[in-house]
């Protein structure tokens, strides 16, 4: 029982001090190496990310704090054969410490908090030459809107944006709630039926990004994507012009019916969803297995059959699926023509 | 045999449970037919008639009422003679029993049994998630594993278990010889396994389990098919169940401490299940009210959440977290406890700074019900709320530091015994500190708005619930498994089930931050190829992980079976449940100890913390294992009522 002698061991604090800085530099360095981030694409996205590299540098040291002395406490006051009955120095606490571990981390949460406001309010700052693209998610599909001064607003299941344009974004959901999120923009929010939720971003880096629904909106949740592409604003403005046009863009002079029911499988017509993301088509050469394979599912089916299988999905679900998946608004999304090339070319690969 | 379906039981649950279906399809019958409606037995209404009904049917024909009833109708009641006390067989464990130390292990056994199985759901999740694309189960399967596999685990594992454990050693440590509501007590146990059983029949549903994850967001979960009002109901039990419990710690806690036992005398985990006891009976209710809302928004036709009625989507997600926020530190706050009674024995050394661990669970408390909505900075509310809720959130990691803190000034030096118990404490140690960092990380408002809703919360969650909770409970099990069943556990498989457990666990949550903060979406059964390698990865990782846990059962059960007998003290401690035999005799003491001193006094030389009269004086190291073990010391006990 003679703790005494056992305790007479210097306690190796300088040991430890110099085990904790050098973990903790290693820690930060590797801390700050992850690629953590996906491509940056936005204003936003610098502040953020500079912010998580303050909070890396703040809690590494913690982490090795903690860790040290425990790892220190194992190894210097472990039991050792003999020290069966032995008991520790009977210490109850110590005023002036806990005050210290009261204050800091107190003052550090402080600041971090104080750094993190001037950040938000940093990256939801309104700027000049704001443009509006009203975003709706329903299940399972997003689509954007671009109000036009001169009539009609532009619709797209792909969301266009010019580089180094503000851009406000006006979220609705149809059916329950949806999360847009374009992680390249490291902004997102909920798209709550009933309100309408709002959120800036300025593209700064040509290319494609995904968007992401974050909240889970049912059955198709893994599914509900789209693509953002950051264009010149140069591209973006013939893009806009095409869509104002979308005969001549979609006739494409002596194109056959059957060209443009594959394209439009493949690609979409820019509002409505790509039938190809979802179906596998041998035809069309799509392999997705999250609705029927069509080369099946439509084989001896004739036309009526067919368009009504698009524009009303639920009528019919095919056995081993769940209805509630497909969009149910492909009769609005396509026009009647290329509901028509669509149904022609579907009947003439599929359903001969 | 007529007596068998007439005396409280399994028979007469078993028919008391028909009865209710029964009743059910009658109201039904009457009502459709008064309102001259089609389909006279409607299959969904008279489904969420019995779900209600059936359950009621079945602890009433189980016996949870025979007091009470007999009492309230004027009827002589049974006076309570104790014969149900006590477990002579494992048959005991299947009835009424107001036995605080038969309802623990009621309790711990019932939990774990649903730690199993909502830990296989989370295998099968990860065998479906080792590749992109659609392997095993189908979106709608998917989602129904996430929401079950997490509602399992919070409502029918940790929230359960620590009220087990509690049950078990909290009246023995204040001195108590029971909980001072056994009757509400056994109600209180046997809601729960019904509310599990709900949860897990929901798969068999039409349109399958519930899928709309255990935060049941509305509209998803009001529109969502029949499976999800197996959660809306099984919740109402389960949290029924934890109020039940909560009422009666804190009455337990305040009127039946030992004479001597002041309130700054009481064990650490004493402390902390009165905290935890507190955030329940106010907060509980929230979540019971959401769910009512979403019952009757589906149901009935109301327009809580229905914007075209006048409903607010909202509303539904700051009633659910104003409970489930609150609910964290349910799951948290006990496993405080069981640290600070573990690392003060383990340690040889009193707890450092007694008090402020005792004032910073009451901070937690108060500052836990200021913080609900940092889980909404993405949800469209009100900008300005952001900030103070960002503030409150960082400012919660002040107490939790001070614990922290004050429990590596307990290690420093003292003598640590680095046995199983041992061992997942100090691993919660370190675990529980990465899960509290990303947790501020989350108060960080810029930093929640891209990781919110990805894999980072999932990892976060499962470092501050695995790596936090799920240690401590593993630490209590080994800690008082000798005091429970009177059997020693096997200390070598002890230690390997911790190093498998510490590693795969980090192996498998660790690189979740990674891919969260990448981009990666959570509550998805399918992800882009990017992704694969790591998944793959965490797939494995995440199998040895649930292996680990099997050693954790062949341990226990054989332990439990055949393991050494217990001495009464095998840790030295000097709190009063080690004060009495291994198992406690069925008493628990045969007079009401007189406590003299602190809980933790290691080191002070001639110390005791409690004289148990007419019982031999405590020696420090454990003498008074002759006291009598389970039959006959009841004479002196008087009726503890109801």
């Amino acid at each position: 029982m003679n703790e005494a002698s056992r305790r007479e061991d210097k306690i190796p604090v300088v040991q430890m001090l110099v085990v904790g800085f050098i973990a903790s530099a290693i820690g930060i360095a590797a801390g700050l190496a992850i690629e953590w981030f996906p491509e940056a694409a936005s204003t936003q996205a610098g502040p953020i990310d500079h912010l998580y590299d303050v909070l890396i540098w703040t809690s590494v040291p913690v982490f090795v704090l903690v860790t040290t002395i425990v790892l220190f406490s194992v190894i210097k006051f472990r039991m050792r054969p003999g020290e069966e009955n032995l008991d520790g120095p009977p210490i109850h606490g110590n005023t002036r410490l806990e005050v210290i571990w009261t204050a800091i981390p107190a003052v550090i949460l402080v600041v971090l908090c104080a750094y993190a406001w001037i950040v938000l309010v940093d990256i939801e700052e309104a700027k000049a030459n704001e443009m509006r693209v009203n975003v709706t998610g329903q299940q399972f599909a997003w689509t954007f809107e671009y109000p036009q001064s001169d009539g009609k607003p532009i619709k797209s299941t792909q969301l266009y944006l010019p580089k180094d344009r503000p851009v406000r974004f006006f979220v609705k959901a149809v059916d329950v709630l949806h999360d847009f999120w374009v992680p390249a923009f490291r902004m997102k929010i909920d798209a709550v039926p009933g309100i309408e939720t709002k959120y800036r971003v300025t593209p700064t880096r040509l290319g494609t990004y995904p968007v992401v629904c974050a909240e889970l909106c049912g059955l198709g949740h893994s599914v509900m994507r789209a693509t953002t592409r950051v264009v010149t604003p140069a591209e973006f403005d013939k893009w806009i012009a095409e869509q104002k046009a979308p005969a001549q863009a979609a006739g494409g002079s002596g194109a056959t019916a059957e060209a443009d029911g594959k394209t439009l499988f493949t690609d979409g017509n820019g509002a409505a969803t790509a039938c190809g993301a979802c179906h596998t088509l041998a035809d069309a050469g799509t392999t997705s297995e999250t609705g029927p394979e069509l080369d099946k599912a439509l084989a001896g089916k004739d036309a009526a059959y067919i368009e009504e299988g698009i524009v009303a999905p639920e009528k019919e679900i095919a056995p081993g699926f769940q209805g509630g998946i497909m969009p149910k608004n492909y009769g609005d999304t396509l026009s009647a023509e290329e509901l028509k090339a669509l149904v022609t070319y579907l009947g003439e690969v599929a359903g001969k | 045999m007529v007596a068998k379906f007439r005396g409280p039981g399994m028979y007469r649950a078993a028919w008391g449970t028909v009865l209710g279906v029964v009743v059910s399809y009658a109201i039904i019958g009457i009502f459709r037919t008064w309102y001259d409606l089609d389909e006279t037995f409607k299959g969904y209404a008279v489904l969420e008639l019995a779900l209600f009904l059936a359950p009621i049917g079945f602890l009433i024909g189980l016996g949870a009422f025979d007091y009470w009833f007999r009492w309230a109708s004027g009827r002589p009641t049974v006076p309570d003679d104790h014969s149900s006390h006590g477990a002579h067989s494992w048959r005991d464990y299947f009835k009424v029993n107001t036995d605080h130390k038969v309802i623990g292990i009621q309790y711990v056994v019932t939990s774990f049994f649903f730690f199993f199985v909502g830990g296989l759901f989370a295998m099968l999740m990860r065998a479906e998630l080792a590749q992109p694309g659609r392997q095993f189960v189908d979106a709608n399967t998917f989602n129904g594993l996430f929401s079950v596999h997490a509602s399992l685990l919070i409502f029918l594992f940790i929230i359960p278990v620590f009220a087990g454990l509690a049950n078990f050693v909290l009246p023995l440590m204040i001195g108590a010889p029971d909980m001072a509501f056994p009757r509400l007590n056994a109600l209180s146990f046997w809601m729960l396994p019904l509310a599990g059983i709900m949860m897990l029949l929901s798969f068999v549903a039409p349109g399958g389990s519930f899928a709309s994850g255990w935060t049941a967001y509305a509209p998803l979960s009001v529109t969502a098919p029949e499976g999800q009002v197996f959660f809306t109901i099984g919740v109402q039990f389960a949290g029924a169940s934890s109020i039940a419990t909560a009422l009666n710690f804190l009455v337990t806690i305040i009127t039946m401490r030992a004479p001597g036992m002041s309130f700054f005398r009481m064990p650490l985990l004493v402390w902390a299940n009165f905290s935890t006891s507190l955030l329940v009976v106010i907060a509980t209710p929230f979540i019971a009210v959401s769910q009512f809302m979403v019952f009757f928004d589906r149901s009935l036709g109301f327009n809580f959440f229905e914007p075209t009625g006048g409903g607010d989507v909202l509303m539904y997600q700051h009633i659910f977290w104003f409970y489930s926020h609150p609910a964290v530190y349910i799951m948290m706050l006990p496993g405080f406890g069981i640290i600070s009674e573990i690392l003060a024995v383990k340690s040889r050394k009193p707890i450092f700074g007694y008090r402020m661990m005792a004032f910073s669970l009451l901070a937690i408390v108060v500052l836990g019900f200021t913080v609900w909505a940092h889980h909404m900075f993405v949800s469209g509310m009100q900008d300005w709320i952001r900030i103070p809720m960002m503030i409150t959130t960082a400012i919660i990691a002040v107490p939790t530091g001070i614990k922290i803190f004050s429990w590596l000034a307990t290690l420093w030096r003292g003598v640590l015994h680095l046995d199983t118990p041992m061992l997942f404490a100090l691993g919660f140690l370190t675990m529980f500190t990465l899960g509290g960092i990303s947790g501020v990380l989350l108060a960080i408002i810029p930093v929640t708005i891209h990781v919110s809703d990805t894999y980072f919360i999932v990892a976060h969650i499962h470092y501050v619930l695995f790596g936090g909770s799920l240690f401590t409970i593993f630490a209590g099990v080994y800690y008082w498994f000798p005091k429970m069943t009177g059997r020693m556990y096997d200390e070598r498989l002890g230690k390997f089930h911790f190093w498998t457990t510490f590693i795969f666990f980090n192996a498998t949550f660790g690189p979740m931050h990674v891919i969260g903060i990448q981009g990666m979406p959570r509550r998805v059964a399918d992800f882009a190829e990017q992704w694969a390698g790591w998944n793959l990865a965490i797939s494995i990782m995440s199998f040895f992980l649930g292996l680990s846990a099997l050693v954790f059962a062949y341990n226990m059960i054989a332990s439990w079976r055949g393991g050494p007998r217990a001495e009464s003290n095998p840790w030295r401690a000097l709190t009063l449940e080690w004060q009495v035999s291994s198992p406690p005799p069925i008493f628990n003491f045969d007079a009401i100890p007189t406590v003299v001193g602190g809980p933790y006094e290691y080191g002070v030389p001639g110390a005791v913390h409690g004289v148990l009269k007419g019982a031999e004086i405590p020696q420090p190291a454990g003498a008074t294992a002759a006291s009598g073990t389970s039959h006959g010391s009841g004479s002196s006990h008087k009726d503890e009522g109801g």
